[in-house]
C-alpha cells in the first residue's frame, strides 16, 4: 500500500502536479553536501556557551564571572547588565516578545538573560564567548552564580489553585489568562435536557519536540557596512528577523537572516529564544562571527515544549446517541514565561476545534493558562489541535460506552452531514469542506471492523486482550485571514508571499516566504509551477529561507506551506501568464481575448500554428524591443496571498492492539489511516508526512512524556530518560486517502504536516481502553504515555492491587 | 591542554592532525578536517546521527575519542558515492523517500551499510532492530526500512554481501 516514487524525468509535464516524484532535495542530503548551521565555518569565528540555571525557581543574588574570564581562550563573559549597558551594542530592551495577545493576558517580562530571578531550569543567566567550542563550555561551567532557592510549581492545575509558589508579581495566582469560547447557557440547557451524561478527566502530557538537529546559530557583524548576518535553525527567517530586530534594537533593513539546511523543527524552531539574540549581540560586541550550537541536553531544557493540559470534559447525551452539548475545562501549562505563540496554542488553536467532526449544538470551553516553573510551552507538531482531537475522540468513546453503543455508530450519528458544508461550528470555526463518513468507512473496512468484534471475543476467551481504537480527527491549517487572526490577537499577519521570475533565457526562479526543513518544498513548489506555467520541472529553481533573496514571508508551521505559500506562487504564476499573454497577443498580432494558453504555449484561437512559447515571451519581455504600448520590460510577479479561511483536513485512523495483561505491554496488530488533505501535490511526500506524524502521535500515546520533579528539575532531560520512538516502536502503517478539495484556494489543497500527529494518540489510547474494557480499568489510570508500567498498574488497580 | 598527533584515514585519504585528549572523533572529523556530512544529534551515543565506520564497524563518533581512532580507517557519508555514482543505499533512500530533513540520514545510512555488508537479514523486523541505535524524528521509519530492504536487494545483486 506504499506509494511508489517515480523519477521526474519519466513524468509528462501535464502529469507533474500530483505525481510521486523523487525529491530534488535528496542528492545533497544523502551525500553530506547539505550545509546545516553547525557545518558553517567562518574566519575568526568564536564560540558561545550559556550559563544556565540549575534551579527551577530562585533569586539570582550574585554572578561571579572572574574565574571564567581568566580561562584560556575566553573573550568575554556577560550578564543582563552588560546587554542593556549604554557601552554595548543594541538599543533594545533585550526582552523576548509575545506574538499573540489575549484579553487580559498577563504579559510578563522575559529577559534574554535572567536579571533578578530564574523561573525554569535551564534559563540562561550569563553568556561566554571563547575561541574554541570546548573552551566556551569550560568557562560557562566556571561561572559562579549565587542563588537563593524558592519553592517551585510545575503542574498547571496546582499552579492556579491558590497557595502555590508565585512566579510573577504581575500574575496573581499564576494565571496568565482565563479564556472562554462557546455558549455556556446553551450547554447548561443541553445538560438539563439530557438523558445521560459522560465525563472524563485526562492529562495531555508535556512533550519535548526533539528535532534531530538541536538549535544553532552563527551570527556575523560587519562593522564596515553595519550589516548583521544570522544563519540559524529557523522555520521562519523573516519572522525571526523582525522579532530579533526588536529585541536587539537593530534596524531590520541591515539584518540578514538565513535558514541553511534545517534538521527538523516540529514547531520548536518557530519561536524566539535567548540564544539567537545573544549570538547577534556578542557578534556585534566582538565584531567577529560567533557560533552557538546547543547540546541535546540544552534542547531538552529550553526548546519550547508542547501540550501540558489537565482537562475535564463532559457531554450531554440522548439515549439514542445524539451529543447535545459538551463542556471542557482545561488548565494549560505555559511554562515560566510566554513563548512567542504560547497564548494562542491552548486557546484559538485548541478550543476552536472542539467540535471535532461532529455537529455539536452547544459547546463551552474554559481554558486557564498557568505560569509554571518549567520550560515555556508553545507550538509542537499539531499545536492545540491534537489536544482538541484527543479530548473529543476520547469522550466519544466514553459516551458510546455509557450508552452501550458501538464507538463507530455514535460517531456516524453525530458527524457533520456531507451536505452541510461550509459548516459553522459553535466554537467559531467554519469548516470548509468534508466527507467524514466516507473516510471512516474506508478505514473501518481496511481493519475488518465488522469481523473484529468476533475475533476480540474469541481472543478474550483465550485470555488475550485485543482492542480497536477509532480516531476521527479534524485539523485546521493555514491559519487566516490576517484580519481575522488580528482580531483574535495575533501580532502578525498570516499571509504568504511568492515571487515567480522568468530569466531572459526562459528558465524560472521562484521565491517563497515559507521555509523548508524537511517538507520537500523545492520539489512540490516546482511541481506546482511546472503545471501552472507549462514549463519543464527541471527549468524551475525554488528559493526559500533567506531574507535577502525572498521578498517577505511568514514561514513554515501549522501545515500552511502548500495551502498558503503554494497558493501565493500560483497567484504569481497566473499574473506572469497574463502578462505573457499580452506579449504573445502583440507578437501574434491577435486580440488578447483570442489567445489561448496551454502547456506553456500561447496560440491564436482557431489557428494553433500561430503560437509563441512562454519562454519566448520571457525573451521578448527582457529584450524589450517590441512590447505592447505602455508595458514595462521584464517578466515577474509577486503575490501576497491571504486565504479567506483556514483549511480543515480530516480523516480516520484506527489502531488495533493487543495488551499483555501480565506485563502491560501494548503491541500493534494493525494501524491504518485514511487521510483527506485535499488535493495532493506529491503523494509520496504526503505519505511521508503522515507516517512521520503518526510516529510522533504514537510516541505520545506510548512512550514520551516530559516529567518534572517537585523542585522543577526536568527528570526526563536526555534521550536516555525520554523515549523518542525507535524503528522497533513504530508499527507498519497502512495508509489510504479520500480527496475533498479545499474550495477556497487555487490548488484545492488542505495541508498534511500535522495530520498524523493529530490523529494517532487517541486511536492508540482508545484501542488500549477497548482492550482492557472487560477488566473495569479506571480511565484516569490510562493517562499517556501508556508504558508497560502504566498499563500494568491500571490493571492491578482494577483487580484491587492483586 | 597537551595535544596528541594522530593519523586518520578517512574515505581512503590519510590525514595527520593534533587533537586534545578529550576531542571527540566527530569533532575532529567535522571541525578539524571539514567532514561535516556526519551530524551530531545528542553527544551521548543515543541518537546515532554521528554514526561512521571505523575499521569497517559502525560506531557512534560522538562517543569515540579522536585519539582512540588513531591509525584507523574511517568511513563517512562523503565516501559512500564512488566515481559520481550513488551507493545503492543512497539511491534507495531517495527512491523510497527514506529521508525528510536529512539530519539523521548519514548516520542511518552508515549503520545500514555496515549491517548489510555484514550480511544482515532483510526481514523487516530485523532491519528495524538493526536500526535501533539510530533515531529519526521525521519519517516514522517505514520508508527507511523500505530503503534498507531495497538497497539490500541491489547490493546482493551487484556485489553480494561480504
Amino acid at each position: 500500500m506504499s506509494v511508489k516514487s517515480v523519477d521526474p524525468e519519466e513524468v509528462d509535464a501535464a502529469e507533474i502536479l500530483g505525481s510521486a516524484i523523487e525529491r530534488r532535495e535528496d542528492p545533497r542530503l544523502v551525500t553530506g553536501e547539505g550545509v546545516y548551521t553547525d557545518d558553517i565555518q567562518r574566519p575568526k569565528m568564536a564560540h558561545m556557551a550559556l550559563v544556565r540555571s540549575q534551579y527551577a525557581h530562585a533569586e539570582v543574588k550574585d554572578i561571579d564571572t572572574s574565574s571564567a574570564e581568566e580561562m584560556d581562550g575566553v573573550a568575554g563573559v556577560y550578564t543582563f547588565e552588560d546587554l542593556v549597558s549604554e557601552e554595548t551594542p543594541g538599543e533594545g530592551e533585550f526582552m523576548l516578545p509575545v506574538g499573540w495577545l489575549l484579553p487580559d493576558l498577563k504579559q510578563v517580562a522575559y529577559p534574554v538573560l535572567a536579571n533578578e530571578k530564574v523561573r525554569y531550569q535551564g534559563q540562561p543567566v550569563a553568556v561566554v564567548v571563547a575561541q574554541e567550542r570546548y573552551q566556551a563550555h569550560d568557562a560557562a561551567d566556571a561561572v559562579d552564580v549565587d542563588y537563593e532557592r524558592l519553592d517551585a510549581v510545575t503542574d498547571p492545575a496546582e499552579a492556579v489553585s491558590g497557595g502555590a509558589p508565585q512566579l510573577h508579581d504581575d500574575a496573581p495566582n499564576n494565571v496568565a489568562f482565563d479564556f472562554e469560547l462557546g455558549d455556556a447557557d446553551a450547554v447548561d440547557d443541553a445538560f438539563a435536557s439530557a438523558d445521560a451524561t459522560a465525563s472524563l478527566s485526562l492529562t495531555n502530557q508535556r512533550l519535548v519536540p526533539n528535532a534531530m538537529e538541536p538549535r544553532a546559530a552563527v551570527a556575523d557583524f560587519k562593522p564596515g557596512t553595519g550589516e548583521l548576518e544570522l544563519e540559524m535553525t529557523t522555520q521562519n527567517p523573516h519572522l525571526h528577523r523582525l522579532l530579533l530586530a526588536g529585541v536587539l534594537g537593530f534596524p531590520e533593513h541591515k539584518f540578514h537572516v538565513v535558514a541553511p539546511e534545517v534538521g527538523g523543527g516540529f514547531g520548536s524552531k518557530i519561536h524566539i529564544y535567548p540564544e539567537e539574540a545573544l549570538a547577534c549581540w556578542t557578534a556585534m560586541l566582538h565584531e567577529r562571527p560567533v557560533k552557538i550550537q546547543l547540546t541535546r541536553t540544552e534542547s531538552f531544557l529550553t526548546d519550547a515544549h508542547g501540550r501540558g493540559h489537565e482537562t475535564d470534559v463532559e457531554v450531554a447525551l440522548t439515549n439514542e446517541g445524539d451529543v447535545l452539548g459538551m463542556k471542557v475545562d482545561t488548565k494549560a501549562a505555559l511554562g515560566a514565561y510566554l513563548s512567542a505563540f504560547g497564548p494562542a496554542v491552548p486557546t484559538f488553536l485548541y478550543a476552536t476545534l472542539l467540535s471535532g467532526q461532529y455537529a455539536l449544538p452547544a459547546i463551552h470551553c474554559n481554558v486557564v493558562g498557568a505560569f509554571t516553573n518549567s520550560t515555556p510551552v508553545d507550538a509542537y507538531r499539531g499545536a492545540g489541535r491534537p489536544e482538541a482531537s484527543f479530548v473529543v475522540e476520547r469522550i466519544m468513546d466514553v459516551a458510546a460506552d455509557t450508552l452501550g453503543m458501538d464507538p463507530a455508530d455514535i460517531r456516524r450519528r453525530n458527524f457533520v452531514p456531507v451536505d452541510e458544508f461550509p459548516y459553522q461550528t459553535q466554537v467559531a470555526s467554519v469548516y470548509d469542506s468534508g466527507d467524514y463518513e466516507t473516510a471512516m468507512d474506508k478505514a473501518l473496512d481496511m481493519v475488518g471492523y465488522e469481523s473484529f468484534r468476533e475475533r476480540q471475543e474469541a481472543a478474550r476467551e483465550q485470555g488475550r486482550y485485543l482492542g480497536v481504537g477509532i480516531s476521527c480527527y479534524i485539523e485546521a491549517c493555514g491559519i487566516a485571514p490576517s484580519e481575522l487572526v488580528g482580531e483574535l490577537g495575533a501580532q502578525a499577519g498570516l499571509w504568504e508571499s511568492g515571487t515567480v521570475r522568468f530569466s531572459p533565457s526562459g528558465t524560472v526562479m521562484a521565491y517563497c516566504g515559507t521555509a523548508n526543513h524537511g517538507q520537500g518544498h523545492e520539489t512540490t513548489y516546482a511541481q506546482i509551477l511546472a503545471d501552472e506555467l507549462g514549463v519543464d520541472y527541471d527549468t524551475i529553481e525554488i528559493v526559500e529561507g533567506d531574507t535577502d533573496e525572498v521578498q517577505q514571508g511568514m514561514g513554515t508551521y501549522g501545515s500552511r506551506s502548500a495551502a498558503v505559500g503554494g497558493s501565493a506562487l500560483v497567484e504569481s504564476a497566473r499574473k506572469v501568464v497574463e502578462k505573457s499573454r499580452k506579449i504573445a497577443a502583440h507578437h501574434l498580432e491577435a486580440d488578447e481575448s483570442d489567445i489561448e494558453f496551454d502547456a506553456g504555449e500561447f496560440y491564436v484561437s482557431g489557428a494553433p500554428e500561430r503560437s509563441m512559447t512562454i519562454q519566448e515571451t520571457a525573451g521578448a519581455a527582457y529584450l524589450a524591443h517590441d512590447l505592447p504600448d505602455g508595458m514595462e520590460p521584464g517578466l515577474e510577479a509577486t503575490s501576497f496571498y491571504d486565504p479567506e479561511n483556514f483549511t480543515f483536513p480530516f480523516g480516520t485512523h484506527v489502531a488495533v492492539v493487543e495488551v499483555d495483561p501480565d506485563t502491560g505491554e501494548v503491541t500493534f496488530e494493525d494501524y491504518v489511516g485514511v487521510d483527506d488533505v485535499g488535493n495532493q501535490i506529491n503523494p509520496k511526500i504526503v505519505e511521508g508526512q503522515v507516517q512521520g506524524g503518526v510516529a510522533q502521535g504514537i510516541g505520545q500515546a506510548l512512550y514520551e512524556g516530559a516529567v518534572y520533579d517537585e523542585n522543577g528539575n526536568l527528570v526526563t532531560g536526555s534521550m536516555q530518560d525520554y523515549a523518542v520512538p525507535k524503528a522497533e516502536h513504530v508499527p507498519e502503517m497502512r495508509l489510504d486517502e479520500t480527496i475533498t478539495e479545499c474550495p477556497h484556494n487555487p490548488l484545492g489543497v488542505k495541508g498534511v504536516g500535522e495530520a498524523g500527529t493529530i490523529a494517532a494518540a487517541q486511536a492508540v489510547v482508545n484501542a488500549v481502553d477497548d482492550a482492557l474494557s472487560p477488566l473495569g480499568v479506571d480511565r484516569r489510570d490510562l493517562d499517556m504515555p501508556l508504558t508497560g508500567e502504566t498499563v500494568w498498574r491500571a490493571i492491578q488497580n482494577a483487580e484491587g492491587g492483586a | 591542554m597537551a595535544e596528541h598527533d594522530i593519523t586518520l584515514t578517512i574515505n581512503g585519504e590519510e590525514h595527520e592532525l593534533s587533537v586534545e585528549p578529550r576531542t571527540l572523533l566527530v569533532h575532529a572529523l567535522r571541525d578539524e578536517l571539514g567532514y561535516t556530512g556526519t551530524n551530531i544529534g545528542c553527544e551521548s551515543s543515543l541518537c546515532g546521527a554521528c554514526t561512521v565506520h571505523m575499521d569497517g564497524d559502525a560506531v557512534k563518533s560522538c562517543t569515540v575519542l579522536a585519539v582512540q581512532a588513531d591509525g584507523s580507517d574511517i568511513g563517512t557519508v562523503e565516501g559512500l558515492a564512488e566515481g559520481g555514482e550513488f551507493h545503492p543505499i543512497q539511491e534507495s533512500f531517495q527512491e523510497e523517500h527514506g529521508l525528510q530533513c536529512g539530519y539523521c540520514t548519514p548516520g542511518m545510512m552508515m549503520t545500514a551499510t555496515a549491517y548489510l555488508e555484514e550480511g544482515g537479514s532483510t526481514d523487516r523486523d530485523d532491519i528495524r532492530h538493526a536500526l535501533e541505535g539510530n533515531l529519526c524524528r521525521c519519517t516514522g521509519y517505514q520508508n527507511i526500512v523500505n530503503a534498507v530492504e531495497s538497497a539490500a536487494s541491489k547490493m546482493g545483486g551487484a556485489s553480494g554481501a561480504d
